[in-house]
C-alpha cells in the first residue's frame, strides 16, 4: 500500500526534477490523446517539440511568444511568492495594450522614433492602474484579489471592445473592429531586419536578472517571501503586508501592461479585439512550472511558447483544433502540482498491519543530522510546498 | 484482575525509538500517573492505548484478555476514553453539539443535552450545554471534553496534561471529580510532568525516560527529588539565583486598554505595570485571559494601543511597529516557534533576518556571508543541535529551535526582552539552559518580562509577579512574598483593589 | 404588466445557473475546500451536457452527463488537494485553465449545432394565475429543482447530524479527525457533490438557457458563483436570493441593451450607454458585492468555515 511520508527537509533534487516529471507525464498523456484521435503520435509530438525550434525564423517567433509570457510570469512570481494571487494579469495586459495604443495613435509622420518609449511607458502605467484597483480594494475592503482581478479581466475585455468598435475604429478599415495601423515610428525596434524579434526579448532577459536580485539578494525580496511562507512570522518581524500587497500588485500589473504594450507596438501594430490571447493566464502556468524562480521561468516560458506555436501548427499540419494548446498547458500544471507533492513527501511501500499506523510522521522530532538544503539563493520554492508547511506538533 | 496491562510495548519512528519495551499495569479504580519529561514517549504510549497508533511489538491486555486496538473507535468500544491536552472542539458549535459529535451512538440531540446536564451535575462540572464553545474559557472547554469522555461511561479514562490550563483552585476541583470517578471503579491514567500534583493525587506512578520505564513507584512515598531522579536521571538543575538589583524604569505600561480584534479573543482593560532594569517580572495566568493580546501590543504586532500607554525609557512606543521597537532595544520571543518565531521552511541563517538586520546594507542588499556567520555563532554559543546554519528551521527539535530563537534575541543584547512561554514543550535540559540565559541577561542589567502558564517556572526565575485575568492585570508582588494559593486566587480575578478607575496599586521592586 | 412578469420569469431562469453553481461551491466550502475550478468545470459540463443532449435527444441525459463530468473533474481535484495536499488555489486554477482548453477542444464539432426550444413546465393551476402565473410558474423544471435543492441543503446543514459533521469538518478537520471521523473521505464526497451541482449548472447553460455550445460560454459565471457563496455567508437561502439578484442584473443589462436609451431630464433625446459597458454590469456588480461583504473582516471570520483553503494533515 502506498504511503506518503513527510521529509524532514524539502528535497531540492525533487524541486528541480518535478517540472521535468510533469512534462514527461504531459507528453505521455499527449501521446495517448493523439492515438485516440487517430493521429500519428510521433508527428504530433514533433509539431509541438521539434518544429518550433527548427531554424532561425522559428526561434525568433518562439522568442516573440516567450517574451510576454516571461515578463508577466516574472511579476506573477513575485506576487505568488508573497501569497498575493493576481489572477487578472490578462486584464492588466489588455489595459497596457489600450494605453499603448492611445499613445501610439498620437504619432504623426514627423514624430521621432523615441515615441516607442512613451508607448511602452504608457503601457506600464495602464497595467499598474488596473492592478492598483485590485490592490486598493484588497487593502481597504479586504476584497479577495483573486475574484476582483478576474472580474476586471472581463471588464477590461469589454473596455477594449468599446474602443475598437467605437471611438478608435479605423474609419478606413472597412468597418472591421480595429484601430489604424500604427506608424513605423511607434514600433519597438527590431533586433534583426529579417526577423520579427525585437528588443523586448533583451529587456525580458534583463528583467530576469533584476528579479533574481530583488527576490534573493535584497531585504525587500526576503520580506515578500516571508510574507508568503509564514504571515505570522512576517507580522512578528514587522514586515508590512500592505507594502507587500501594493509592491507586488503594481510590479506585476506593470509587467503585464508592458507585455501588452510590446504586443501592440511589436508584432501586432494595431489594437484589435484579439489582443487578449490568454497570455495572462498562460503566464500563471509559466510561473508555477518555473518554480516561481526567475531562471526557471525562462525555461518554462520557452516551453509554453512551444505549446502555443505547436497549437497553431497543429491546425495546418494535423488538422487538429488550436485549442489543443490549452489542453496541454492545463495538463502540465495539474501534473506539476501532483508531482510537487514529492518535494515534501516520500512515497513508501508499506506492507502488513504495522504499516497502517506509520503515517504519523510528526511524532518524532527529526534527527538534526539532515543535510543542509536551503540557502539564501533559495531552492526555488513551490508555493505548494510553502503554504503546506508542516504544522508544529506540540509536546512529545 | 488488572484493568489494563501493557507488556513489552515498543514503537520505532524513523529517527527515534519512542517506546522501548514499556510495561504498564493499571488496576480498576486506580489513579495511575505516567510521568516523564517532554520527549520521553508518554504521548506515543497514550496514542497506542487509544488506538491512534499501532505498536511495533508487544501486547495489550484488557481485563486480562489480549486485545488489538486498531482505531480510536475500537478503543472507545472497549471503554477507553481520552481527554486530550489540545481540545477537539468546534468553536462555532454549541457544547451539546460538540459532545454529540463525540458520541458513537446516534442519540437525538435533545437527549444528549439532557444527559450532559445530568453527568455534569453528578461530577460537579459546571457547564451550560447550549453555549457556543467559543464563548467558553479554556477551563470550561476542558470540562466539555471531560463531560464528553464521561458520557461514554468509560472503564479507563486517560487525561493528557489536564492541569496546564487550570488555576490552582480549579485543579483541586478536578481532583475531586477524578477521585469520585476512581471510587466508582473507573481506572484513570494521568499524564503529567508536574511532580506535586502526582504526589497529591495518584496511587501509583510509572516513570518514563527516553522511551523506557525507569521505575514504578507509589508517589505518595516519594519526594520531588526522587521522582525527578527517575524522570531525568538527576536532580533538577539548580539555577544560580542572585539578588535582584532593580535600576531605572525601562518599561511603563499605563492604562493600556485595547478592544479585541479577534471575535474569539479577549479585550485588555486598563493594564498598568512597571518593569525596571535588572529584574525579571513574570505574568502569571491561565491561557485565554489576554496574554496573547498583551504580547501583541508589546511586540508591535498590534499597533492600536492608546498613545502613551506603553513607554520604553520614557519614549512612547505604543504605535511603533516591531522594527522600530527593536531599534530601541525591545526584543520579543513569541510562544509559537514554527510559523511565528521562525519560518519553518527557511534555513536558520535566513531566519536570523527576521529580527537581526545587521547584515543588511542601507541599500537593502543582503550580505549572505554575514548572515550565515551570525547563525553559526548562535548555534555555537547557545548549544543548538542542528545540521548547520543551512538547516531548515523545521528540521530542529522543539527544544533546539527554541534555544536558537532565544539565542537570536538575547544575542542582540536587548535592553528589554519580552518572552512568552519560554520553555513550553521543551526538554528539561534545554529548559534549564534557557532559564539560565534569561537570568544571565537580567544580571547584565537588562529587564526581562516573562509570560508563562507554568507557575513553577515563574517562581523559579522571577523577581516579581503580576497576574493577568480577563484582560486585567493585578498589582505586582515580590516572589518572596507570594504563594501559590494567593496567585491562584488572583488568577480568578480576585485581587484587592480590582475595582474600576485608577485605584490600582503599582508595586515597586523590593530590592 | 406582462413585461414585468416576463422579466421576473427570465430572472429566475438566469439566476438558476448561478444558484446551482453557488450551492455546489457552498457544500465544498462548508467542508473547508475552495474549488477555484468552477469555471472550467462548468465549461466541460456544458459541452458534455450539450453533446449528450444532441445525441440522445434527452435533456435529462444531458443534465446527467453534465453532473457526471462535474463530479469526475471535481473528484480529480479532490484527490489532489485532499490526499496529496496540493495548494487548493493553485490546483483549482489549474483545473479551470485545463477545463477551458479541454472544453474548447472537445466542443469543436458542436459549435454549429443547435437544440430546439425547450417547452417550459406549467405548474397545473398556478400557472394560470394573473401575473404570478407567467412570472413564477411557467419555468423549466430545473428552476424548481434549484429551489428544492436550496431547501434540501438548508435542512441537511442545519437539521441533520450528517450536516453537523460536515460543518464540524469545515470548522476544524483536526478535531473531527481526532474524534474518529473519516475526514478525507467526507471531504471528497462533498467536493464530488459540489462538482456535480456545478456540472448541472454548466449543462443548464448550454442545453436550456442558450440551446447551443460556444467556446467560453460560461463567461465568468463560475467565478461569480464563488463570489456569491462568500456574499451569502455560506447559507443556502441567501445563495438563492443572491443568485436571483444577479439574474436580475443580467436581465437589466439585456433590457438596456435593447432599449433606445435613457431619458435623462434636462437632456434632449435619449442617452445611449454603449453596449459594452452594459455587458460589464454583472462583473462590476460582483466587485461591488465583494467589497460590501468583505469590509467587515470580523463578520466574515465568524461565519466562514475556519479551515477553508488550509491544508489538513491527519496524524
Amino acid at each position: 500500500m502506498l504511503r506518503l511520508e513527510a521529509r524532514p527537509e524539502p528535497s531540492r533534487a525533487m524541486s528541480m526534477a518535478s517540472p521535468l516529471i510533469a512534462l514527461a507525464i504531459t507528453v505521455v498523456i499527449g501521446t495517448l490523446l493523439f492515438v485516440v484521435l487517430g493521429k500519428d503520435p510521433l508527428r504530433g509530438l514533433g509539431v509541438f517539440f521539434v518544429e518550433p525550434l527548427k531554424g532561425a525564423y522559428a526561434l525568433s517567433e518562439l522568442a516573440i511568444k516567450a517574451t510576454p509570457l516571461l515578463l508577466i510570469a516574472l511579476g506573477l512570481a513575485a506576487c505568488f511568492r508573497s501569497n498575493i494571487w493576481n489572477i487578472g494579469a490578462e486584464g492588466q495586459f489588455v489595459l497596457g495594450a489600450i494605453f499603448a495604443s492611445g499613445v501610439a495613435m498620437q504619432a504623426t509622420k514627423d514624430t521621432g522614433h523615441w515615441i516607442f518609449i512613451a508607448v511602452l511607458a504608457a503601457s506600464v502605467v495602464g497595467g499598474m492602474l488596473w492592478a492598483a484597483i485590485v490592490a486598493f480594494l484588497r487593502d481597504r475592503f479586504n476584497a479577495s484579489e483573486i475574484l476582483v482581478s478576474l472580474m476586471l479581466v472581463y471588464v477590461a475585455e469589454q473596455l477594449l471592445n468599446y474602443f475598437v468598435y467605437g471611438p478608435w475604429k479605423d474609419p478606413h478599415g472597412y468597418n472591421f473592429p480595429q484601430t489604424v495601423t500604427f506608424l513605423k515610428s511607434t514600433q519597438v525596434p527590431r533586433l534583426f531586419d529579417t526577423y520579427r524579434i525585437n528588443i523586448g526579448a533583451v529587456g525580458a532577459l534583463v528583467a530576469v536578472g533584476a528579479f533574481w536580485v530583488l527576490l534573493f539578494r535584497t531585504y525587500a525580496g526576503f520580506q515578500l517571501q516571508v510574507g508568503g511562507l509564514a504571515p505570522a512570522a512576517a507580522r512578528y518581524a514587522g514586515f508590512s503586508a500592505r507594502r507587500a500587497l501594493w509592491t507586488t500588485m503594481l510590479v506585476s500589473g506593470g509587467m503585464a501592461g508592458l507585455a501588452g504594450g510590446l504586443e501592440v507596438a511589436g508584432p501586432l501594430n494595431q489594437l484589435t479585439p484579439h489582443v487578449p490571447a490568454g497570455y495572462g493566464f498562460a503566464a500563471i502556468i509559466v510561473a508555477f512550472v518555473g518554480r516561481l524562480h526567475p531562471v526557471g521561468i525562462v525555461f518554462s516560458a520557452i516551453l509554453m511558447s512551444m505549446f502555443y506555436i505547436g497549437g497553431e501548427l497543429s491546425q495546418s499540419r494535423l488538422g487538429l483544433p488550436q485549442s489543443l494548446t490549452g489542453v496541454f498547458q492545463g495538463l502540465l500544471l495539474l501534473a506539476l502540482l501532483a508531482c510537487d507533492t514529492l518535494i515534501a513527501y516520500r512515497v513508501r511501500w508499506r506492507t502488513g498491519v504495522a504499516g497502517a499506523a506509520a503515517t504519523s510522521s510528526s511524532a518524532s522530532p527529526p534527527a538534526a543530522s539532515a543535510p543542509a538544503t536551503s540557502e539564501l539563493d533559495d531552492a526555488p520554492l513551490s508555493p505548494v510546498v510553502a503554504t503546506s508547511a508542516l504544522p508544529a506538533r506540540k509536546g512529545s | 484482575m488488572l484493568r489494563l496491562e501493557l507488556v513489552d510495548i515498543s514503537k520505532q519512528y524513523p529517527s527515534v525509538k519512542a517506546n522501548d519495551r514499556v510495561a504498564l499495569r493499571v488496576e480498576p479504580g486506580e489513579i495511575h500517573a505516567v510521568l516523564g519529561e517532554n520527549g520521553a514517549g508518554k504521548s506515543t504510549l497514550m496514542k497506542i492505548i487509544y488506538g491512534a497508533v499501532r505498536p511495533d511489538e508487544g501486547e495489550i491486555r484488557w481485563n486480562g484478555a489480549p486485545v488489538q486496538i486498531a482505531t480510536p473507535a475500537a478503543a472507545r468500544a472497549l471503554g477507553i476514553s481520552m481527554v486530550y491536552q489540545h481540545f477537539s472542539l468546534f468553536d462555532t458549535l454549541t457544547v451539546a453539539e460538540n459532545v454529540w459529535l463525540g458520541l458513537d451512538r446516534s442519540l437525538p440531540l435533545a437527549e444528549v443535552t439532557q444527559r450532559i446536564r445530568k453527568v455534569a451535575g453528578v461530577y460537579g462540572l459546571e457547564i451550560d450545554p447550549l453555549r457556543p464553545v467559543h464563548t467558553l474559557s479554556v477551563g470550561e472547554c476542558q470540562r466539555v471534553e471531560i463531560v464528553r469522555a464521561l458520557m461514554s461511561e468509560p472503564k479507563l479514562l486517560i487525561l493528557d496534561e489536564p492541569t496546564s490550563v487550570l488555576t490552582p483552585q480549579a485543579v483541586q476541583a478536578l481532583f475531586v471529580t477524578l477521585r469520585k470517578l476512581a471510587a466508582e471503579g473507573c481506572a484513570i491514567l494521568y499524564i503529567s510532568h508536574k511532580l506535586d500534583e502526582i504526589r497529591a493525587l495518584c496511587h501509583r506512578c510509572t516513570v518514563l525516560r527516553g522511551g523506557r520505564v525507569t521505575g514504578v513507584v507509589d508517589p505518595t512515598g516519594q519526594s520531588n527529588a526522587s521522582l525527578s531522579r527517575l524522570m531525568i536521571g538527576a536532580e533538577p538543575p539548580q539555577l544560580q539565583h542572585r539578588e535582584a538589583h532593580a535600576g531605572e524604569v525601562v518599561l511603563e505600561v499605563r492604562e493600556l486598554s485595547l478592544t479585541r480584534d479577534d471575535p474569539f479573543g479577549t479585550s485588555l482593560d486598563r493594564i498598568s505595570f512597571d518593569l525596571r532594569a535588572g529584574e525579571v517580572l513574570g505574568i502569571a495566568g491561565v491561557s485565554g485571559n489576554g496574554q496573547q493580546e498583551l504580547m501583541r501590543a508589546l511586540s508591535g504586532e498590534d499597533v492600536r494601543a492608546p498613545r502613551g500607554s506603553i513607554r520604553l525609557f520614557g519614549n512612547d512606543i505604543a504605535r511603533d511597529r516591531p522594527r522600530r521597537r527593536r531599534r530601541q532595544g525591545l526584543h520579543f520571543i513569541p510562544e509559537e516557534r514554527l510559523g511565528r518565531g521562525a519560518v519553518p521552511t527557511l534555513s536558520l541563517a535566513q531566519n536570523t533576518l527576521l529580527t537581526r538586520t545587521g547584515a543588511v546594507a542601507a541599500s537593502g542588499w543582503v550580505h549572505t556571508g554575514a548572515v550565515t556567520e551570525l547563525a553559526a555563532t548562535l548555534i555555537r554559543r547557545f548549544n543548538v543541535k542542528a545540521g548547520g546554519p543551512g538547516s531548515a528551521a523545521r528540521s530542529l527539535s522543539g527544544g533546539n529551535l527554541q534555544k536558537f530563537i532565544v539565542g537570536r534575541e538575547i544575542d542582540a543584547d536587548p535592553k528589554l526582552l519580552v518572552v512568552s512561554q519560554p520553555t513550553w514543550g521543551v526538554d528539561v535540559g534545554a529548559a534549564a539552559q534557557i532559564r539560565g540565559e534569561l537570568l544571565a541577561l537580567r544580571d547584565r542589567g537588562s529587564a526581562v518580562l516573562v509570560v508563562s502558564e507554568e507557575l513553577d517556572e515563574l517562581f523559579e526565575i522571577c523577581d516579581r509577579l503580576v497576574v493577568i485575568a480577563q484582560g486585567r492585570v493585578s498589582p505586582s508582588v515580590a516572589v518572596a512574598d507570594a504563594s501559590v494559593e494567593r496567585i491562584g486566587e488572583w488568577m480568578s480575578g480576585l485581587w484587592h483593589g480590582a475595582a474600576p478607575a485608577g485605584s490600582m496599586e503599582l508595586g515597586h521592586a523590593a530590592a | 404588466m406582462d413585461q414585468a412578469a416576463l422579466l421576473i420569469a427570465a430572472t429566475l431562469n438566469s439566476g438558476t445557473v448561478l444558484a446551482f453553481a453557488a450551492l455546489g461551491l457552498l457544500v465544498n466550502e462548508r467542508a473547508g475546500i475552495v474549488n477555484l475550478g468552477a469555471e472550467g468545470t462548468m465549461l466541460v459540463a456544458a459541452v458534455a451536457g450539450f453533446a449528450v443532449a444532441v445525441h440522445t435527444g434527452s435533456d435529462w441525459a444531458g443534465f446527467g452527463a453534465g453532473a457526471l463530468a462535474g463530479a469526475l473533474l471535481a473528484s480529480a481535484f479532490g484527490v489532489l488537494v485532499i490526499w496529496l495536499n496540493t495548494n487548493q488555489y493553485a490546483t483549482g486554477l489549474a483545473l479551470s485553465l485545463f477545463g477551458t482548453g479541454f472544453s474548447a477542444f472537445v466542443g469543436q464539432p458542436f459549435t454549429q449545432q443547435r437544440l430546439a426550444e425547450r417547452a417550459s413546465f406549467h405548474v397545473p393551476g398556478l400557472s394560470d394565475l394573473p401575473f404570478f402565473g407567467p412570472a413564477l410558474f411557467r419555468q423549466h423544471p430545473m428552476v424548481y429543482l434549484a429551489i428544492a435543492m436550496t431547501a434540501a441543503l438548508a435542512w441537511f446543514l442545519y437539521r441533520s447530524r450528517a450536516g453537523l459533521v460536515l460543518r464540524a469538518i469545515g470548522e476544524s478537520p483536526e478535531s473531527a479527525h481526532a474524534l474518529g471521523y473519516p475526514v478525507r473521505r467526507i471531504r471528497l464526497l462533498a467536493v464530488a457533490f459540489g462538482g456535480a451541482l456545478c456540472g448541472v449548472a454548466g449543462a443548464y447553460v448550454s442545453v436550456v438557457y442558450t440551446h447551443l455550445w460556444v467556446e467560453g460560454m460560461i463567461a465568468g459565471k463560475g467565478w461569480i458563483a464563488l463570489a456569491l457563496t462568500t456574499f451569502a455567508t455560506w447559507r443556502p437561502a441567501r445563495v438563492l436570493l443572491g443568485a436571483y439578484l444577479f439574474g436580475g442584473v443580467t436581465m437589466l443589462q439585456f433590457q438596456l441593451q435593447q432599449s433606445d436609451g435613457f431619458h435623462v431630464p434636462g437632456i434632449a433625446g435619449a442617452v445611449q450607454v454603449p453596449s459594452q459597458f452594459l455587458t460589464m454590469l454583472p462583473y462590476l456588480a460582483t466587485i461591488v458585492v465583494l467589497v460590501l461583504i468583505s469590509r467587515n473582516a470580523t463578520f466574515i471570520r465568524v461565519n466562514m468555515p475556519a479551515s477553508m483553503g488550509k491544508p489538513f494533515f491527519p496524524g
